[in-house]
């Protein structure tokens, strides 16, 4: 049970999709959001679950929180049908979605924690424990009776993690828990995540655009496009598998001819700055050494791949020369 | 691995369904309330307003009688118990579980899902969204025209004709909740139709102002046999007031109420939840 | 571009915008059309009561009712004009990028609530009237120039009604909620418009002063104008009064409100 406490196995959604097609006329067709999924998480992994935009993300994440009934297929999590006992996992499961707050705009923060105090029966010294731990970690004590409209984003965001915390899930579906946020918000969501994985062994599984956020948190990575798993694995074979690359871009001293440095290539020149795509596994600091010693640099900064772009590059969706391009411009 | 502290949650909660949703019901209309109070003086303009708003109605009415006596062969305050049964029935029904009315917009703009993660029914959840004590205002106004109307009215009182008054208000209230719960999980299927509900809950209980005799035959059997909101006040009414209804039903017909009620309210369940499973399954 | 085809654009766009909304139109019209029924039939037992009160005849008081069903949205008595949106810009700021715009804010607001204004009479209004006309005896004027006429005291109408809501809307610079204010303005516009009532209904002074007032530009002179109970010009010039005047006070407040936004920083 804990090596599959979250199990899909040939989960399928289709929608019915109409669409006009004229005045009145409607053209209705099935869209297979999710694709005969197959995978298991055990108990305490930290997963990131990653795809572009209407890749069937969100459609998975809403299955296994019970909103949406899956088409096919089996799918449980700690052993609960979360279709058809959404009320019995919801005690069990904390949700963030990163765009929408659930906390309560008009009143104090704490406001939003006694609700759920009650709401989800908690008991009274767990509710002490977890909020004050809560409180601690996540940096929230001034702004427990500040109201929540007055709160900035990277400030809800921390205070919609603890209210989705206080019941003890056992896991913890985040949804772009880091957009939007500030480096230093980012930095404390990321840290406290790591803590929670590690000392309660909260199972946690995130969508999200920031690689950085899988890089710091996430031991497996799983994408997913058309509504089917792509790929399943560590982060380094992502990149791998994706075979994609970094850009370093280079402020020289004059408009110079482009730069030679090997297997990095100029993909763009803009006067003194130039662009140079680098496969992501190479050492950057390496690439930087070399350059300097032949170049006048002035200033240098490395853009990390996107999500979008590793996996694009995936399914060798263009050359790589187009997929550098993209990155940088 | 496991903290052990976590098992408690999984434990079932003590009670059935119905008994959690009330609960939540209570717990998330409290927050409602406790928001509005961050904005003082607008709650009372908006309570104000509530009760100006349908106090209007009932100015209509006066205005109406300034220039006759008799409204399809109603007086004033005959008419006025009408108006104050269908405004008190409706107020309440619009306040308990008027926000109903916001569900397609929640559907649309995605903030349904939050409520389908937490443990408690959808249903209670949706009906205290937005709660409103403001609301009390058209309730409020509704039970100062009924007193009055009972007051000036001179009713051959009987027992069963007293134990008919808190069986209609409480039967009332009743349907109205059933015709919101219906009109919610109708949006389900179109969500920009919104506005349809309006024609059964503020037409319906405008139309219930008015006496019966007033409408044309199909139009009372509609809202007799098709959708009872004659029920509401109407049927019941016409017996409290010793006054024949028009399509002549017999008299025990006035005593119907509660049955009624429990009929729609039931049937409004299984729309919405035929409505709920639906949105579940399509997402949309 | 010049400023008038400027502000055609922001009409039509205004209208496409709520042409979009298909099935809520189709919900409004139904909605509307429920409500004539409700209040024909009570007309009919009022004027049953009392044959020409008012001096309508029982004809004129139904074609009365189908007037203001089909004007309801269009003339937003009832809510659901621009105000709402504007008054939310005003909330959350954003009105300060409009007010940097190359227009002017109240004619761009005026264009976008004509835009709305029209389709909301040929989407929600047309339907409404027919049915009324198919299903019941009403006074339909048989020359074309009255039709016309009335057209243009109901572009009047949306003038005036529009005056108003900018007024009100433009509260939202000096109150953080607005909500109040807004529905008191439509409940007031609701009552004094005659959609409950027509207007010559009102009793004694109660009546002269509705009657006098902005609120009765919007349902009762066009649906006099209609019925051939009044003169057009002399319609049009009320209503022409109350367009200006109400425009005017507009400008003047937006004039002190712009200075708040510039002395606030936005």
């Amino acid at each position: 049970m804990d090596d599959d406490f979250i199990e899909l196995d040939r989960v399928e959604k289709v929608f019915d999709v109409r669409r006009k097609t004229g005045f009145l006329r409607r053209e209705r067709r099935s869209v297979r959001a999710v694709d005969s999924l197959s995978f298991t998480v055990a108990r305490g992994e930290m997963v990131g679950y990653i795809g572009p935009n209407g890749a069937g993300k969100s459609t998975t994440i809403k299955m296994l929180t019970g909103i949406l009934t899956p088409s096919g297929g089996r799918l449980r999590v700690a052993g609960i049908d979360p279709s058809r006992e959404r009320t019995r996992l919801a005690r069990r499961i904390g949700v963030v979605f990163g765009q929408r707050t659930t906390l309560w705009w008009d009143l104090p923060l704490i406001d939003s924690y006694r609700l759920a105090h009650r709401m989800y029966r908690i008991p009274e010294v767990r509710y002490r424990e977890n909020l004050d731990r809560c409180v601690e970690l996540l940096e929230l004590g001034e702004l427990l009776e500040v109201p929540v409209r007055q709160l900035s984003l990277g400030q809800r965001m921390r205070g919609d993690i603890a209210a989705a915390l206080l019941h003890d899930p056992e896991v913890l579906y985040l949804d772009e828990p880091t957009i939007g946020l500030d480096v230093i918000s980012k930095s404390k969501v990321r840290g406290f995540l790591r803590e929670l994985n590690a000392e309660r062994g909260t199972t946690v599984l995130l969508t999200t655009h920031d690689l950085q956020d899988i890089e710091q948190l996430c031991s497996r990575v799983m994408v997913i496009d058309h509504g089917r798993l792509m790929y399943d694995g560590a982060l380094a074979g992502l990149h791998e598998v994706g075979e994609s690359e970094r850009t370093l871009v280079v402020d020289l001293e004059r408009e110079l001819p482009p730069i030679e440095a090997a297997p990095a290539r100029v993909v763009r020149v803009e006067g003194p700055r130039q662009w140079l795509a680098f496969p992501a596994a190479q050492s950057a600091a390496e690439l930087v050494a070399r350059i300097a010693a032949r170049y006048p640099l002035l200033d240098l900064s490395v853009r990390e791949p996107d999500i979008e772009a590793v996996i694009a590059r995936m399914y060798a969706g263009g050359t790589a020369q187009d997929e550098a391009e993209k990155a940088v411009s | 691995m496991v903290d052990a502290g976590a098992r408690w949650a999984a434990e079932e909660v003590p009670g059935g369904r119905v008994r959690e949703g009330v609960r939540a019901y209570f717990l998330i209309a409290g927050m409602w309330i406790r928001s509005t109070m961050a904005y003082r003086t607008s709650f009372v303009l908006m309570t104000v307003t509530n009760f100006a708003t349908t106090a209007l109605d009932f100015v209509a009415i006066l205005l109406m009688f300034s220039r006759v006596d008799a409204l399809g062969g109603y007086s004033l305050q005959q008419v006025a118990f009408l108006y104050g049964v269908s405004s008190t029935t409706f107020g309440l029904a619009d306040m308990v579980i008027g926000s109903m009315e916001r569900l397609g917009r929640r559907v649309r703009d995605g903030t349904l899902d939050t409520l389908l993660v937490r443990p408690a029914p959808v249903l209670a959840q949706m009906a205290a969204d937005q709660f409103a004590l403001r609301r009390l205002g058209r309730t409020g106004q509704g039970a100062l025209v009924l007193t009055w109307a009972l007051l000036r009215l001179d009713i051959d009182w009987t027992p069963l004709r007293v134990l008919l008054m808190p069986v209609m208000l409480v039967s009332g209230c009743a349907i109205f909740c059933a015709v919101f719960i219906a009109g919610a999980a109708f949006q389900f299927v179109a969500q920009d139709a919104a506005e349809v509900q309006n024609a059964f809950t503020y037409g319906g209980t405008t139309l219930l102002q008015y006496p019966p005799t007033v409408f044309a035959t199909e139009l009372l059997r509609g809202v007799t046999y098709v959708l009872p909101l004659a029920f509401v006040n109407w049927l019941p009414a016409t017996y409290v007031l010793g006054l024949p209804y028009p399509l002549g039903l017999p008299e025990w017909a006035a005593f119907l109420s509660p049955l009624v009620a429990a009929g729609c309210v039931g049937l409004a369940g299984l729309a919405w939840r035929a409505g709920l499973r639906s949105y579940r399954s399509t997402g949309s | 571009m010049g400023a008038g085809r400027l502000y055609v654009a922001v009409a039509a766009g205004g209208f496409r915008r709520y042409a979009t909304y298909r099935a809520a139109t189709v919900a409004g019209v139904f909605t509307n059309t429920a409500f004539g029924l409700i209040l024909v039939y009570t007309y009919t037992a009022l004027w049953d009561e009392r044959p020409h009160l008012g001096g309508y005849d029982l004809a004129q008081a139904v074609t009365y009712v189908w007037i203001g069903q089909a004007l309801f949205k269009t003339l937003a008595n009832g809510g659901g004009g621009v105000e709402t949106e504007l008054m939310e810009r005003i909330r959350t700021g954003d009105v300060a990028v409009d007010l940097y715009r190359p227009a002017d804010l109240q004619l761009w607001w005026l264009a976008t609530d004509l835009g709305r204004a029209g389709f909301e009479l040929l989407g929600r209004g047309v339907v409404p009237f027919v049915f009324g006309a198919l299903f019941f005896d009403m006074a339909l004027p048989a020359d074309v120039i009255t039709w016309l006429a009335f057209l243009g005291s109901v572009a009047l109408a949306m003038l005036v009604s529009f005056a108003i809501r900018y007024l009100v809307a433009l509260t939202a610079f000096w109150l953080m909620d607005g909500t109040g204010v807004i529905q008191m303005a439509w409940l007031v516009g609701w009552f004094c418009s005659g959609m409950l009532l027509p207007l010559n209904v009102f009793p004694g002074a109660l009546g002269e002063v509705v009657r006098a007032l902005p609120w009765s530009s919007l349902l009762q002179a066009p649906a006099d104008v209609f019925l051939g109970r009044a003169d057009p010009l002399g319609t049009y010039a009320f209503q022409a009064v109350w367009a200006v005047v109400l425009l005017a006070a507009g400008r003047m407040v937006q004039a002190a409100a712009t200075r708040r936004v510039v002395v606030q920083g936005g």
